[in-house]
């Protein structure tokens, strides 16, 4: 089962937070924010660890706990989609790929969004919806 | 004594002898109008379109002059799209009566710009000199949410600017707007659907009735 959704921005801003279930941990707005920069710090200090220097790996990708899965995709660009999820839950990789394509169109082809802000667009509200509902009926 | 010169420089390839790859690497101006229309790819239209409404957004003041200005850049469009179509599908018969340039720019245009004709196309009940193109998801409007605080604005005014530029040019002037319309029982995830609003000219209302009579 999904839990929440974080989009950070390339210089680890939260641009979009979103709940997918009643279980998911709820935070203040300042908590997800503070939490989403951590992330995209430790994450760039991850990826130092590497044995190997390499310009394709991103750092962390994936954590796993007891009660729940992180998984993380970077695009290109540099913005961050992180995905939490109860410890079972499969194929998030290609979840996150889904939402990376919705993002480049619901989002990046908007004429009223601004690169790097706080993302505010009501198709992509409902596009994610439906991709979280469609995860949510092929995983189960 | 310019212009031959220019012509003995010329690659010597006449057009005869050209294979279709090097027509096609040719400028888009140089390339004959007679051929085939070719197919574009959304995410780039939708690219271009969002960075001219981007662009238009720094130059007006006002929502409202926002919708006009779009109505402006689709006018132009129109009225070249409704020549290149009638040039292109050999339609020699020009439409005189108000009701087939209505149906032409349904379904020929629409199949023409769109891939596909128009959802529906009406008359306003209590008004003779009004008629209305409804579409339940106009291209233009894929991708694109309106903030809240842009209030009305709909981004296929540049659709309707289209239709006024291929109407006006075929000798029916009109205002066409674009507006939004709630009908929750039939779009998916209740969005609403786009009517593009035609108020004809009286001049053409008086000819109509002319002939009518």
């Amino acid at each position: 089962m999904l839990l929440s959704l974080f989009v950070v921005n390339k210089a680890g801003g939260l641009i979009y937070q979103q709940n997918f279930s009643d279980t998911a941990a709820k935070l203040s707005s300042n908590d997800y924010l503070r939490l989403a920069s951590t992330f995209h710090s430790i994450q760039a200090i991850s990826r130092q660890l590497s044995p190997a220097h390499s310009r394709f790996g991103f750092g962390i990708e994936r954590i796993e706990t007891d009660t729940f899965v992180l998984q993380a995709f970077q695009s290109q660009t540099g913005v961050k989609f992180v995905v939490t999820a109860t410890p079972e839950t499969k194929n998030l990789k290609n979840f996150l790929r889904r939402l990376y394509e919705l993002y480049t169109d619901y989002v990046l082809k908007n004429p009223f969004y601004e690169l790097d802000m706080p993302i505010r667009c009501e198709l992509w509200e409902v596009m994610l919806q439906l991709a979280a509902e469609e995860h949510q009926r092929s995983a189960s | 004594m310019e212009l031959r010169r220019f012509t003995q420089s010329a690659p010597k390839t006449s057009n005869t002898t050209m294979s279709n790859s090097e027509i096609a690497k040719r400028n888009i101006l140089d390339r004959p109008l007679t051929r085939n229309r070719e197919e574009l790819y959304l995410s780039t239209f939708s690219f271009l379109f969002a960075e001219a409404v981007q662009y238009l957004q720094t130059r007006v003041q006002q929502v409202s002059e926002l919708e006009d200005k779009l109505n402006q850049l689709g006018y132009r469009v129109g009225q070249r799209a409704l020549e290149l179509l009638c040039f292109r599908e050999k339609m020699n018969r020009r439409e005189i009566r108000l009701v087939s340039i209505l149906g032409l720019i349904r379904v020929q245009l629409w199949k023409f710009l769109f891939n596909k004709s128009a959802d529906y196309l009406k008359k306003v009940t209590d008004r003779e000199d009004e008629y209305y193109i409804e579409e339940e998801e106009p291209l233009v409007n894929r991708y694109i949410s309106v903030p809240k605080d842009f209030g009305q604005l709909n981004c296929a005014a540049f659709m309707a600017g289209i239709i006024r530029g291929a109407m006006d040019s075929a000798g029916f002037t009109a205002s066409v707007s674009a507006h939004y319309i709630h009908r929750e029982e039939k779009s998916r995830w209740n969005a609403p659907v786009t009517i593009f609003m035609i108020r004809l000219d009286e001049s053409v209302m008086n000819r109509e009735r002319q002939w009518t009579s």
